[in-house]
């Protein structure tokens, strides 16, 4: 297929404009999408291209930015609502979750809510403590709701319009380390991705590096390092935090019967905590070693830079965790 | 009002003792050594800080704001290198390098701090003046609020619990006219946002010249009364910022440059209020000469304070107070 290296804000763009273009019933709202072209440019001159109708520039109003995608949704609407970055989400967490992810069941059926939530998310910078989560999992916890994290741009591309055109409510979490990215993109404008399906990015025999969004560079750059030495690792990508894939993680597993965990996000009941229970309950027989996690340290992100890469995860300490259970 | 000359020039000194130090900030940052993708520079907005901590009993009554916090430190009296310091993350900052640009604070001056999820201090500033309340003291308690800010959930929540309960708020929007590039006629459906005071029974100041520090002076005194004795105030100061929104978004800067050019020639508030000490006391400019150049020596040895501050850099330190031992 012929395809565009293309960095992964680009591959969005070109996603959500094509969406747009396929179907009148598309529309973003949110803080700075329109006048200022996006805070991340994903929507640069889409209100050229659109017009305020179908480019909605908002107040400072999480909770009505949320719950009138819900609204416009439940009416018929495809709301792309742009949370700006992932951690003003959790003034619209009610909305979400109490309301986009309950509502078809709660009506058993009657009404559906195809919503679509983009935010950036991810730490660097210095942008200290209420800037800097990675909280993907919050919203993964909770029935009713999608949860998709590209690692590439395109997967980005391909998952934003499954996102689009899938009747469901999904938080659409964008990497801030990964926009500039480059990657290729098919030229395909129907190029969708299965909702909830895993990618093996990388073959190997020895040990299986579980990951999303941006874990994906240090275990590539992990896996490059121990190859070195002889050890291959597979590299499983999830894609999306729910649905979850577990089938993939546990076929690479029962290959290698060894596996490290890699997530940019906290560890205390995180995505490690469930694909390690996930793993020990299915593949039991299959363990040659404790699961091992790689993850930012149990701690609020400080604004100084030394102190705020300490924190976080790199390809280094995930060459340690495979070395340490080979 | 009359107000004696060393009052009007210690508010000049303020005022200058600001623009200088975000002029330095910027430039720091230009080099690099100010570093991350936050900095909300206060240029232009010098006269509502000035203005409205000179009404309050410092150490005694309280104060809060979101993050374009530099100036409420310093109009505090704040130490400026311990503010460089924590600009540049740097063990001897406010915060310990741990809160940066957007999160100063100091106890010692009931300074509660810098927040950078919009509105989310109004809430606390609702709390803080409960305390007040709940120990029956004189005291109040300033919270300044982005235009922007007028429009999310926590300033109706905390605005209207401060009116149900007479708390001794006072609730200063700086409106400068954007919450980042959306105008306030795009983001208010009224957008005259004093008159919401009403609608949470709070007491309506109006729109107060935030550019004149002597009509702040005098709006925040007359409120800090009100707020004790009766209950929350509402001041609407109107401003303009003179740099964009923050210091990375500046290439963005929706907003027009006349706009920025006329607020910069005719409403200056350094001007303004070198204008009134000249028409008050006459030719001071001798004076003025001398304090400007006090504050850009005080900005310079903070700088250098700061550069020889250590960073932070032990797990010990990132760890510590995550919870209170
Ligand atoms: C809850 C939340 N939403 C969005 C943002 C992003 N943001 C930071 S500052 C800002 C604009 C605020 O404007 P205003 O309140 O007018 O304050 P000003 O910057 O003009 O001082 C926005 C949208 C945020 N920090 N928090
Ligand atoms: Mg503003």
């Amino acid at each position: 297929m012929a395809a565009k290296n293309l960095p992964m804000r680009d591959a969005l763009r070109r996603a959500l404009m094509e969406e747009m273009e396929r179907d009148e019933n598309v529309f973003v709202m949110g803080q700075e999408v329109g006048v200022w072209q996006g805070t991340h440019r994903v929507t640069q001159g889409f209100l050229e291209k659109f017009g305020e109708r179908r480019v909605r520039d908002t107040p400072i109003s999480e909770m009505a930015i949320a719950g009138a995608a819900v609204g416009a949704a439940m009416a018929g609407l495809r709301p792309v609502a742009e949370m700006m970055t992932i951690n003003f989400a959790f003034l619209a967490l009610d909305a979400m979750i109490n309301h986009a992810a309950k509502i078809h069941y709660m009506f058993n059926g009657q009404f559906k809510v195809p919503a679509v939530f983009r935010a950036a998310s991810g730490w660097g910078n210095q942008a200290t403590a209420t800037h800097s989560h990675t909280p993907e999992v919050i919203w993964a916890h909770f029935p009713g709701m999608y949860v998709a994290t590209p690692a590439t741009a395109g997967d980005a591309y391909g998952m934003l319009k499954t996102a689009i055109r899938n009747d469901n409510p999904i938080l659409f979490s964008e990497s801030i380390g990964l926009y500039p990215r480059p990657g290729q993109v098919p030229d395909d404008p129907d190029y969708m991705l299965p909702i909830g399906k895993a990618d093996v990015k990388r073959e190997g025999k020895h040990v299986t590096l579980v990951t999303y969004a941006r874990g994906l560079e240090w275990c590539t750059a992990a896996a490059k390092e121990l190859e070195k030495d002889g050890v291959q690792c597979e590299i499983v990508d999830m894609r999306w935090l729910r649905p979850l894939d577990t089938a993939t993680v546990f076929e690479s597993f029962k290959k290698t019967n060894r596996a490290v965990i890699v997530e940019e996000s906290l560890p205390f009941y995180s995505f490690g905590s469930e694909i390690a229970a996930q793993i020990q309950e299915h593949c039991f027989d299959y363990m040659d070693a404790p699961v091992k996690r790689v993850s930012a340290l149990d701690v609020p992100v400080p604004y100084s830079h030394d102190l705020e890469l300490m924190c976080f995860p790199n390809a280094q300490k995930v060459v340690e965790a495979v070395k340490s259970i080979l | 009002m009359a107000l004696d000359k060393a009052t009007l020039l210690d508010w000049y000194r303020q005022m200058v003792l600001i623009r200088e130090f975000e002029e330095a900030c910027q430039h720091l940052y230009n080099e690099k050594r100010i570093t991350g993708v936050y900095l909300h520079l206060a240029s232009g907005h010098e006269a509502i800080y000035v203005g409205a901590v000179a009404a309050m009993r410092v150490g005694t009554d309280h104060i809060i704001t979101a993050y374009r916090d530099h100036g409420i430190a310093l109009a505090l009296g704040m130490d400026a290198g311990r503010v460089m310091a924590e600009m540049m993350g740097k063990r001897d900052g406010v915060s310990g390098g741990k809160g940066g640009s957007m999160h100063l604070a100091s106890a010692e001056h009931n300074f509660y701090g810098g927040y950078a999820i919009v509105g989310g201090h109004l809430p606390l500033a609702t709390g803080l003046a409960l305390a007040c309340k709940y120990r029956g003291n004189d005291q109040f308690v300033i919270s300044m609020i982005g235009d922007g800010a007028t429009n999310n959930g926590y300033f109706h929540e905390a605005l209207n619990m401060s009116g149900v309960d007479k708390l001794p708020n006072i609730w200063i929007i700086e409106n400068n006219g954007y919450g980042m590039g959306t105008s306030v006629e795009k983001a208010a459906g009224n957008p005259i946002l004093h008159e919401r005071a009403r609608g949470y029974g709070i007491e309506d100041y109006g729109r107060v010249d935030g550019q004149d520090v002597i009509a702040m002076y005098d709006a925040v005194s007359r409120a800090a009364k009100h707020a004790v004795e009766h209950g929350p105030v509402l001041i609407e100061a109107m401003t303009y910022r003179y740099r964009g929104h923050g210091v990375s978004d500046k290439q963005y800067d929706t907003r027009l440059k006349a706009e920025l050019e006329e607020w910069k020639a005719t409403k200056d508030p350094i001007e303004i209020l070198k204008r009134h000490i000249a028409k008050e006391h006459g030719d001071v400019s001798a004076e003025l000469d001398a304090i400007h150049q006090a504050q850009l020596k005080i900005v310079e040895e903070s700088i250098q304070f700061a550069d020889a501050s250590p960073l932070p850099n032990t797990l010990e330190e990132l760890f510590a107070h995550v919870y209170v031992d």
